[in-house]
């Protein structure tokens, strides 16, 4: 039996989890990429696949009352956070009983009772709200954690500087994950960050900062087991970089004439995370290939169902229109 | 006679009586305690003003120092809100929101509906308003109407320490995100406070005076001014009835409209600029809803479309005054049709 780094704490049951965690992203990413392109799907969609370790890795350590901010490309982490995957898909279908009501759509799925404190349209909008989350489990004395995703491009906004200076400050249980997809939109890291590490500005807040290979759930679950620990124990914030890759544009639509040829069918061969797990647990003995196989024909079923039952599920009524808000006028 | 305190003093009360009701409320923002990591007093301040003074050690670790980081604090009062605290942030003069904007119209005023009602955000962001005391166009300004303006959030101006204390409690209490507007000028203006917790509810106007023949609606400051002129013309035998909204948002429509009915002319008396202001916007529902009560034009007495200037000579120009208030009356008076 090989040793998987990172994966000694880790049960049959917790890595299984783990795989159809992953599993259930890409599916429900690769299928919203077809259904898009029918036109049936209103709005904005952003797409997440080929970044699932970073979500399956971090939420793997999170309790239901634990929080998450997520960002534009948001679906990953609402599905590794437990959030219903039908009702996710009803939302971005924009129909009644979606998870928001219809009122949110892709770029604002939450649902507070699971800790998902919502996808975010504004770049850098997650990352003031986890402060807040962390203020309130130090004032509660709840040992909650929060922690809030961010990508390249939003890591240079002022509001995720500040807020790693705040939760410093304030010692607050927070972790600052960046997901590092080398393209803030259709700009590439190498410009924008001048392709240098993210997560050396930890040093300037004095908080710990690691950069991590956002393709290897297994280094993603230890470097974030090891932030969320130091949170919840009182140690204060941690800011981890995940060097990934996505494998879709910006937004479903975008032509991704930046990118270079082959670059993604490259990412697809070498970069796979699920590949990369599936073999390493295999090979380990971990797990066998049928019972990863089972998932794929569970999982698929699922996001089958969830798509259908979206398709043909009621719009909101007129009266919806009012609701969720005060209206005084 | 009843206890006499400061506006600025019954904030400071409503804070204290909603901390040691609601373990909770946690107040934070620039200098709140006012010395956090230096040698001295470590709450050597107690704000800007020294409004929250007192607070910080009989409410140990919840009242908080923040860093000059105005998005990531009232961020953080979203998120702290949304996950089972009730904050009130202070963000210094209302001037300051610019660099914080995002925080609030796009992500707390906009939860609970986008999340499709599961969000609730009982937030307050507490900030100074207001022209008189010399401090230039960038610390002057009475933004309320853009808070207006935006869906889910509520807006409170109060105008004398009753309501100031009562609507900051309100709005604690309340599971919406409010901004409260606190005039400077007030701020040592004194008035009957009771000592016990009190709510003012949000979305009720007051009849701060009445008389039948002209309606004058002011909020904050400048119902004290409208006050004055209602005075001086009651000399002249007219007799003013005066509304004060005393929340931008929600609006107590009914009452203004029940006192135009009354009186059938209106002067609108408001600190904004003019353009899209809370002049405009009760004017224009007036006139919208209630046109066949106006006997004559209704008139707006605003700031002009400037900003607010440093000079003394130009500020005292600036701000609305009972005389300007009192010429608008006279005009409504003296102008319109038999009805």
């Amino acid at each position: 039996m090989t040793e998987v780094a990172g994966a000694s704490e880790l049960s049959k049951e917790a890595l299984l989890e783990a795989y159809r965690t992953m599993r259930t992203i890409r599916e429900f990413e690769e299928r919203l990429h077809v259904e898009f392109a029918t036109g049936e799907i209103p709005g904005f969609v952003h797409l997440y696949a080929g970044e699932e370790a970073i979500a399956a890795g971090v939420c793997a350590h999170l309790n239901e009352d634990d929080y998450v901010a997520s960002t534009h490309r948001g679906h990953g982490h609402a599905i590794a956070k437990g959030c219903d995957v039908k009702a996710m898909m009803k939302e971005i279908y924009g129909k009644a009983d979606g998870l928001c009501h219809g009122k949110g759509g892709s770029m604002h799925i939450a649902d507070l009772d699971k800790g998902m404190l919502g996808a975010n349209g504004i770049v850098g909008g997650g990352p003031p709200l986890i402060c807040g989350v962390g203020l309130s489990s130090k004032v509660r004395g709840t040992r909650q954690v929060g922690v809030s995703f961010t990508g390249d491009g939003g890591s240079n906004q002022g509001t995720t500087l500040e807020s790693m200076n705040l939760a410093a400050v304030w010692e607050l249980p927070v972790v600052f994950v960046i997901e590092n997809n080398g393209y803030a939109e259709a700009t590439s890291t190498n410009f924008s960050c001048k392709g240098l590490d993210i997560a050396k500005r930890a040093d300037a807040f004095g908080i710990p900062g690691v950069v991590v290979d956002g393709h290897d759930f297994f280094a993603v679950y230890e470097v974030a087991g090891e932030a969320i620990r130091r949170g919840r124990e009182g140690g204060g914030p941690s800011l981890i970089e995940c060097k990934v890759n996505r494998y879709y544009g910006h937004f479903e639509g975008d032509a991704q004439t930046y990118r270079a040829e082959n670059e993604v069918e490259n990412l697809r061969e070498e970069k796979d995370c699920l590949k990369l797990f599936a073999d390493r647990v295999t090979s380990a003995g971990l797990v066998d290939k049928e019972e990863l196989e089972k998932i794929d024909e569970q999982v698929k079923t699922l996001i089958d169902e969830a798509i259908e039952e979206a398709k043909a599920a009621p719009a909101p009524k007129e009266n919806d229109l009012l609701t969720d808000v005060y209206v005084s006028y | 006679m009843a206890r006499r305190i400061t506006y600025m003093q019954a904030i400071n009360e409503a804070l204290a009586q909603e901390m040691e009701r609601d373990p909770t409320v946690v107040v934070f923002g620039e200098d709140n305690a006012g010395g956090a990591g230096a040698p001295g007093e470590d709450d050597a301040w107690g704000g800007v003003m020294g409004l929250t003074k007192g607070l910080y050690h009989k409410y140990p670790g919840r009242v908080l120092d923040t860093p000059i980081s105005e998005s990531a604090f009232i961020g953080a009062a979203a998120g702290a809100a949304s996950s089972g605290l009730r904050p009130v942030a202070e963000l210094m003069f209302v001037d300051f929101f610019g660099v914080c904007m995002d925080q609030i119209y796009n992500q707390a005023a906009k939860f609970r509906y986008m999340f499709g009602g599961k969000a609730r955000t009982p937030m307050v962001i507490r900030t100074m308003y207001g022209a008189g005391i010399r401090a230039a166009s960038q610390h002057s300004q009475s933004l309320y109407p853009i808070f207006t303006h935006i869906p889910g959030l509520k807006v409170v101006v109060p105008s004398n320490p009753y309501d100031a204390k009562g609507l900051l409690i309100a709005s604690i209490r309340d599971d919406d995100p409010v901004i409260f507007f606190e005039n400077k000028v007030l701020y040592n203006v004194e008035g009957e406070v009771p000592e016990e917790p009190y709510v003012v509810p949000l979305g009720e106007a007051e009849y701060v005076r009445e008389g039948d023949d002209v309606t004058i609606v002011a909020i904050g400051r400048m119902v004290s001014m409208a006050e004055q002129a209602a005075e001086h013309l009651a000399d002249e035998g007219i007799e003013c009835e005066i509304v004060d909204p005393r929340t931008t948002s929600p609006l107590d429509e009914e009452t203004i409209f029940e006192s135009v009915e009354n009186t059938g002319r209106l002067v609108v008396v408001d600190e904004a600029n003019p353009r899209c202001s809370l002049a405009t916007d009760i004017v224009a529902r007036i006139a919208q809803n209630g046109f066949d009560e106006l006997k004559a034009a209704p008139k707006m007495v605003t700031a002009p479309h400037t900003p607010p200037p440093f000079s003394p000579t130009l500020e005292d120009l600036y701000v609305p005054d009972p005389e300007r208030i009192a010429a608008a009356v006279r005009e409504t008076i003296g102008s319109g049709v038999a009805r």
